[in-house]
């Protein structure tokens, strides 16, 4: 009965040590979320009510910011381009679908390759990737159009052009990102076992007939997780569109900026250049409920298209 | 036979796919080897130049040196202290038990739901009530922590066999022995995901180097291009020369360690 019970008080103090470096080891990470994270929403929702004077300091100025943010065509632009470019992005989930079941044809030489090709701009620094495109979308001297000269197109100023400005940059998003989903997909492809596939195949099922009846279906959960990542990511665009307008002065300069202009980069300009920061929290705020709410459409919407085994 | 044509097909396909992917930077090294007149030449030349001197101008224009020696130490820093840190947090989480454990494991996901943009102005103000606005410890110390560190690891850990932690503890081990000699040896691919997955978006990262750093000698590589694109914007050589300088190193990286790459890639995607 003595030994019981002191196995008993041992296991209690085990317990409680190991809950003691439980609490140890997460006190790093989880003091520099709070402070880092999770007190800045509680003070960015906060911000959103106030008016930032030129000298510092803040008033509550109730809901102003959201009720201008409803009436500034500025923000209904950037939210349009936003989506503009989010919906447009979404090309690049099939494109990477199509090209990760071809990488993954049994046998097939040189995979890794290819695989290095489509994975190369997602390492680059997307501030390069930018520099570079403005380059050779450049009017007058840039590869595209000189390319288009030899058949005898005049191509657009593509980036500084109202009507050709969006799709370019759609371009440099999914040339960018591709490599990504590719990689992700063919993890997801590798996943499929084999024995469907046989099955299908003795079955009289060609390659094209496998793709749509075995690969599409079973990679749907796959396709579904890089369109929730992907929308938020593309509702987040910042880097691109900002090398490729410049800011301020210059990117006013481009005709096309006001087709090209995200949430983000007005966020930006409202927060760090202009220094108006209650608006600008107005304007993240709004974002993250935009965010929210075409992640919750995905979730509603995805009994429609994606099989779990 | 028809087979055969398959392949042969599928091939044209990729090689041309893949053609479009390296070509703009294949222009991207030929335009950067070029005199100002030569790149805007019509119709375009092909042949690279030599002229290295935009090379030598790149650094002219930046304090290139300055920039990145900070964009090594902080990505040093973030992929540093991110491995270390959350491989102690996902530790605890996946195998230590104390009150509250599902409760703070909640709290640490919801961080990972939100746009990062919610955090700058207050972080920002952090930044500049501390006075470290234009310092190392600016880029560094908000990056040190990630949920998604957290996340990720914890599912590396959670798929070890409890077996040898069992027998260290019958010996006597306690959760520090366990988790520095035992678990993090056998997670060492997750943890060399995480490094690689931190490194790449440190390198990579500008809103907030932008917006702490404004001063050129703190700035990172990639604010100090999006700055060098501002004032120069029609060098075109000279661009290409420092674009293609910044993002080799990490480019170098990824051809070393291709393979953790693209498993630290497949990760993010495999939903566990």
């Amino acid at each position: 009965m003595t030994t019981a019970r002191a196995a008993h008080v041992a296991k209690r103090r085990g317990n409680r040590t190991q809950a003691l470096w439980g609490y140890a080891f997460i006190a790093p990470t989880g003091l520099g979320l709070a402070i880092f994270n999770l007190w800045p929403v509680a003070q960015t929702a906060y911000f959103s009510f106030t008016e930032w004077g030129a000298f510092g300091g803040h008033t509550w100025t109730g809901l102003d910011n959201y009720t201008r943010l409803f009436a500034d065509p500025e923000v209904g632009r950037a939210m349009l381009n936003t989506l503009t470019y989010t919906a447009l992005g979404l090309i690049g989930i099939p494109l990477a679908i199509v090209f990760a079941a071809l990488i993954n044809r049994p046998g097939l030489r040189g995979v890794s390759v290819y695989r290095t090709a489509f994975f190369l701009p997602v390492v680059t620094m997307p501030v390069a990737v930018a520099m570079l495109w403005r380059w050779l979308y450049n009017g007058d001297y840039g590869l595209v159009n000189q390319a288009l000269a030899v058949v005898g197109i005049d191509g657009p100023n593509w980036i500084a052009d109202p009507a050709t400005a969006m799709y370019a940059l759609v371009v440099v998003g999914i040339w960018s990102s591709i490599g990504y989903n590719l990689i992700i997909f063919l993890a997801g492809m590798q996943a499929i076992p084999k024995e469907l596939y046989e099955a299908a195949a003795m079955d009289g099922a060609g390659r094209v007939r496998q793709f749509f009846a075995i690969t599409l279906p079973m990679l749907s959960p796959t396709a579904f997780f890089i369109s929730i990542i992907s929308v938020i990511g593309s509702l987040q665009l910042f880097d691109l569109v900002f090398v490729m307008t410049g800011s301020g002065q210059a990117a006013r300069a481009n005709p096309a900026y006001a087709r090209l202009q995200t949430v983000v980069q007005l966020f930006y300009e409202r927060a760090f250049v202009t220094n108006d920061r209650g608006y600008a929290a107005a304007i993240v705020i709004a974002l993250l409920v935009l965010i929210a709410a075409l992640t919750v459409v995905q979730f509603r919407l995805q009994r429609r298209w994606v099989h779990y085994v | 036979m028809s087979e055969r044509r398959g392949v042969l097909g599928v091939h044209a396909v990729l090689v041309v796919s893949s053609l479009v992917m390296v070509a703009p930077f294949a222009w991207q090294l030929i335009t950067s080897l070029k005199t100002l007149s030569s790149a805007t030449a019509v119709p375009p030349t092909i042949l690279p130049e030599g002229r290295w001197d935009n090379y030598a101008k790149v650094f002219d224009l930046l304090p290139f040196g300055e920039q990145f020696l900070n964009t090594v130490l902080m990505a040093a820093g973030r992929v540093s202290g991110q491995v270390l840190f959350c491989s102690m947090a996902a530790y605890a989480f996946a195998r230590l038990r104390f009150p509250g454990r599902n409760l703070l494991f909640g709290v640490f996901l919801s961080v990972l739901m939100v746009p990062p943009q919610l955090f700058v102005i207050p972080q920002y103000q952090i930044m500049s009530s501390l006075g470290w606005l234009n310092s190392l410890q600016a880029i560094i110390v908000p990056g040190l922590f990630s949920a998604f560190g957290v996340f990720l690891l914890r599912q590396f850990f959670l798929a070890l066999p409890r077996e040898i932690e069992e027998a260290a503890r019958l010996d006597g081990a306690g959760p520090v022995r366990i988790y520095w000699s035992i678990m993090l040896p056998l997670a060492r691919p997750g943890l060399v995901a995480l490094g690689i997955l931190t490194l790449l978006w440190a390198w990579n990262d500008l809103f907030w180097p932008l917006v702490v750093n404004t001063d050129p000698g703190k700035m990172t590589l990639s604010a100090g291009l999006a700055a060098l694109q501002g004032q120069y914007q029609t060098d075109y050589p000279v661009l290409m020369a420092g674009s293609l300088l910044a993002s080799l190193p990490v480019i170098a990286v990824f051809v070393f360690l291709q393979r953790q790459f693209i498993q630290g890639i497949a990760h993010t995607g495999s939903k566990g």
